[in-house]
C-alpha cells in the first residue's frame, strides 16, 4: 500500500474524474481539454525518450501516431460496426467492451513495428541525419495513408464513432475518457521505471558518449530498438486513443506540423525530464485553449512565447530534473521512485 | 593456453597501414607495456582488441575464442575491459551510474522485467548496485557517489574510469596512457593503484604509456611499437638500452648529434 501510493493516488483522481464526467458536471468542451491533456501528455513523455534521454532528434513523431490512430480505428471499424468497405461486423458489436484495449495495443504494436523504420538507420547515423530520416518516414506515413483509398486516402476515415456508442450500449461509462487515464498512467508508469532502471539509463549512456558505451558493455543496437520501439509504440497508443475521441482522422493531422507540437512540448518541459514533459503537456494543452479566442493570432503569440522561453530557460521548465528533485517532499508520494530498490528495507 | 593471442594483425585505415603485422601473446597474470612514438599505432591495436575496428588482416584469439570482428560489447562481455586515453565518462550520470551501467551487458533481466519489476529485476539490480557500491568504496570514490564526473579532480575521473573498466569484471583490463595529464604525485597513485588491483583482482593489465616512470615500474615486460611495426619485446631494462628503441625515440644517431 505504501509502495504504491502514487499509484493509489492517480487511481483516485482518475476515478474522480470518470464520476465527475459520469455525471455530467463537466462540460463537453473540458473534457475533450482533459482528454487531449492526457494524449499530449502520451506523445511529449514518450518524444522525451528519444529526444531527451537518447540525445536523438526525433521529428517524426506524428507518423508513428497515424499508424497507431488508423491500426486500431480500423481494427474496430471492421470488427465492430458494418462498413461499406469492410461490410458486417466480424464479432458481436458489444464484445467491443473487452476488446477495445486490445486493438488500441495491435495499433501500438503497429507503430512499434513502423519505429524499425527509424530504428534500423540509427545504427549507423545519428543526429541531423537521423532526424533527416525520421522527417522521411512522416512523410511517407502520411503519404501512403492520403493513397490507400479503401481508409478513406485524404478525405478520411470515420466511423469510430459507433464502436463508442456500441460500448457506451453495454455499460454507460464514459469509455473513451477511462482508456485514456489508463493508458496515460500506463505509459507515465512505464517510462519512468525503465529510465529510472540501470537498464534503461543505458540510453542516457549513448546520449553521452555512444562509443564508450558501446566499448564498456552496452549494447548500443539493442537499446536503441527498445528505445524507438517503446516510444513509437507509446506514440501509436496516443493515435489510437486520439482517433475514438472524435471518430473521425485524416492523414492531415499527422504531419510534420504536429510532430513539432510534440517536440515543442518536450523542449518546452525539459529534456530528460518526464515530469517536465507531463507538466508542459498540461500548460501547453492549456495554452492552446487559453489563447483560442486569437484565433489565427494564437500562432504568432505561442511561437512568441517560445523563442522567450528558450531565451530565458533554454533548458525548458525542468531542465533534466524531477519534480522530486525540486520538491524532495513529494518522493513520500511516489516512494516507487529512484533509488527504491535500494533503499527497500 | 595464452590469455591473449594475437597473430598477424595488420590494419589499414585507406591507404595508411597503422598496425603492420603485430603478433602477442599474453599469459594471465602478465603486466604488459606497449610504447611507441606518437602516431605508432598502440591505440589503435586497443581498438582492435576491443573490437572498435575491425581488423583488415590477422586473428586475435581470446581464451582460445577468435574475437576480431565481434562487436565491442560482446568483447566487453568476454572479459576484456580499456581505460580510454581522453576520458570517457558519462557525464550527465552520478558517479554511482557510471559503474552501474558498466554491468550493462550481464544485468540478466529485459524490459518486461523492469515494466513489472519482477524479482529478478529486484534481485539483479540489488546486486549490480553493491557491485557497484563497493568499488566506490575500494577505489576510494564513495565521497563522490552521487557527484557528475565532469566534477571531480582530474586524478580522480582517471580512478573513475579504471573502476568502470573493473566494475565489468574483467580478465585483461587495457589501461590506454592512464597516466596522461598528470601530476607527480597523481602518478606515484597511480602506480600503486595499478598494482594494488592487479593484485586484489588477479588481472592482466596491458597499458600504453608515455611516461618511462610508469612503464618502468609497473611493466614486466615492454613492447615497442613503431610505424605500426614491432621493433622491440623484453624486459624494460633491456628495452631501455635497445639502440632501435633509442633511435625510434629520439631519431637516428647522426640526427641527435648534429
Amino acid at each position: 500500500m505504501r509502495r504504491h501510493r502514487g499509484l493509489w493516488l492517480y487511481a483516485a483522481f482518475s476515478l474522480a474524474i470518470l464520476w465527475v464526467c459520469g455525471h455530467e458536471m463537466l462540460t463537453a468542451y473540458a473534457q475533450l481539454v482533459l482528454m487531449f491533456i492526457g494524449i499530449n501528455i502520451i506523445l511529449s513523455s514518450s518524444l522525451n525518450l528519444i529526444n531527451g534521454y537518447m540525445g536523438e532528434f526525433s521529428c517524426g513523431h506524428a507518423g508513428f501516431m497515424a499508424v497507431g490512430a488508423y491500426v486500431s480505428s480500423i481494427l474496430n471499424v471492421w470488427l465492430f460496426t458494418s462498413h461499406k468497405v469492410f461490410g458486417p461486423p466480424v464479432l458481436s458489436p458489444s464484445s467491443a467492451v473487452y476488446l477495445f484495449p486490445l486493438t488500441l495495443l495491435a495499433g501500438a504494436c503497429a507503430a512499434a513495428l513502423a519505429g524499425l523504420l527509424v530504428a534500423f538507420p540509427s545504427f549507423r547515423t545519428r543526429g541531423d541525419y537521423l532526424a533527416i530520416i525520421t522527417l522521411a518516414v512522416n512523410y511517407i506515413v502520411k503519404s501512403s495513408v492520403e493513397n490507400i483509398q479503401a481508409i478513406g486516402g485524404a478525405r478520411g476515415f470515420m466511423g469510430m464513432r459507433k464502436v463508442i456508442e456500441e460500448m457506451e450500449a453495454v455499460w454507460r461509462i464514459p469509455w473513451i475518457m477511462l482508456w485514456i487515464l489508463v493508458f496515460t498512467g500506463l505509459t507515465v508508469w512505464v517510462l519512468h521505471r525503465f529510465v529510472s532502471s540501470s537498464y534503461g539509463k543505458g540510453i542516457v549512456a549513448i546520449r553521452d558518449d555512444e562509443i564508450a558505451a558501446e566499448i564498456m558493455g552496452v549494447d548500443t543496437r539493442r537499446m536503441k530498438l527498445a528505445a524507438f520501439m517503446l516510444s513509437s509504440g507509446m506514440a501509436g497508443l496516443a493515435g489510437g486513443l486520439f482517433a475514438h475521441i472524435l471518430g473521425y482522422i485524416n492523414p492531415g493531422t499527422f504531419t510534420i506540423m504536429k510532430s513539432t507540437e510534440v517536440m515543442v512540448m518536450v523542449y518546452l518541459g525539459g529534456m530528460g525530464s518526464l515530469s517536465g514533459s507531463v507538466l508542459s503537456a498540461v500548460l501547453f494543452t492549456l495554452i492552446l485553449e487559453v489563447l483560442r479566442p486569437l484565433q489565427v493570432i494564437k500562432w504568432v503569440v505561442i511561437p512568441l512565447l517560445l523563442i522567450l522561453l528558450m531565451l530565458w530557460r533554454p533548458e525548458g521548465i525542468m531542465g533534466d530534473r524531477e519534480l522530486t528533485d525540486v520538491f524532495p517532499r513529494l518522493r513520500r508520494w511516489f516512494s516507487a521512485d529512484k533509488g527504491d530498490v535500494h533503499g527497500a528495507p | 593456453m595464452a590469455l591473449l593471442e594475437i597473430r598477424r594483425l595488420t590494419h589499414f585505415f585507406g591507404g595508411l597501414r597503422a598496425v603492420a603485422d603485430f603478433n602477442l601473446r599474453l599469459e594471465g597474470g602478465e603486466l604488459l607495456g606497449l610504447i611507441g612514438p606518437n602516431g605508432a599505432g598502440k591505440t589503435t591495436v586497443f581498438n582492435l582488441v576491443c573490437g572498435f575496428y575491425k581488423p583488415t588482416e590477422g586473428d586475435i584469439f581470446f581464451l582460445d575464442k577468435d574475437i576480431a570482428g565481434l562487436r565491442p560489447h560482446a568483447v566487453t562481455a568476454m572479459g576484456i575491459a580499456r581505460t580510454f586515453q581522453n576520458i570517457r565518462l558519462w557525464n550527465t550520470l552520478s558517479v554511482f551510474d557510471n559503474l552501474c551501467i558498466a554491468q550493462h551487458f550481464r544485468l540478466g533481466y529485459g524490459l518486461g522485467d523492469v515494466v513489472l519489476r519482477t524479482g529478478r529485476f529486484v534481485t539483479r539490480e540489488r546486486h549490480v548496485r553493491r557491485t557497484a557500491e563497493e568499488l566506490l568504496e575500494i577505489m576510494g570514490l564513495r565521497h563522490y557517489a552521487q557527484e557528475r564526473p565532469g566534477n571531480l579532480p582530474y586524478g580522480m575521473q582517471r580512478r573513475l574510469e579504471i573502476a568502470r573498466a573493473l566494475a565489468t569484471q574483467p580478465k585483461l583490463l587495457l589501461l590506454d596512457e592512464p597516466a596522461a595529464g598528470m601530476n607527480p604525485g597523481e602518478i606515484d597513485q597511480l602506480v600503486e593503484t595499478i598494482r594494488w588491483i592487479r593484485e586484489s583482482f588477479t588481472l592482466t593489465i596491458w597499458l600504453i604509456e608515455h611516461h618511462m616512470r610508469v612503464v618502468m615500474s609497473v611493466c614486466e615486460r615492454v613492447q615497442v611499437l613503431d610505424f605500426g611495426q614491432t621493433i622491440a619485446d623484453g624486459p624494460p631494462e633491456a628495452i631501455k638500452q635497445d639502440p632501435r628503441v633509442i633511435q625510434a625515440y629520439l631519431g637516428s644517431e647522426e640526427l641527435s648529434h648534429a
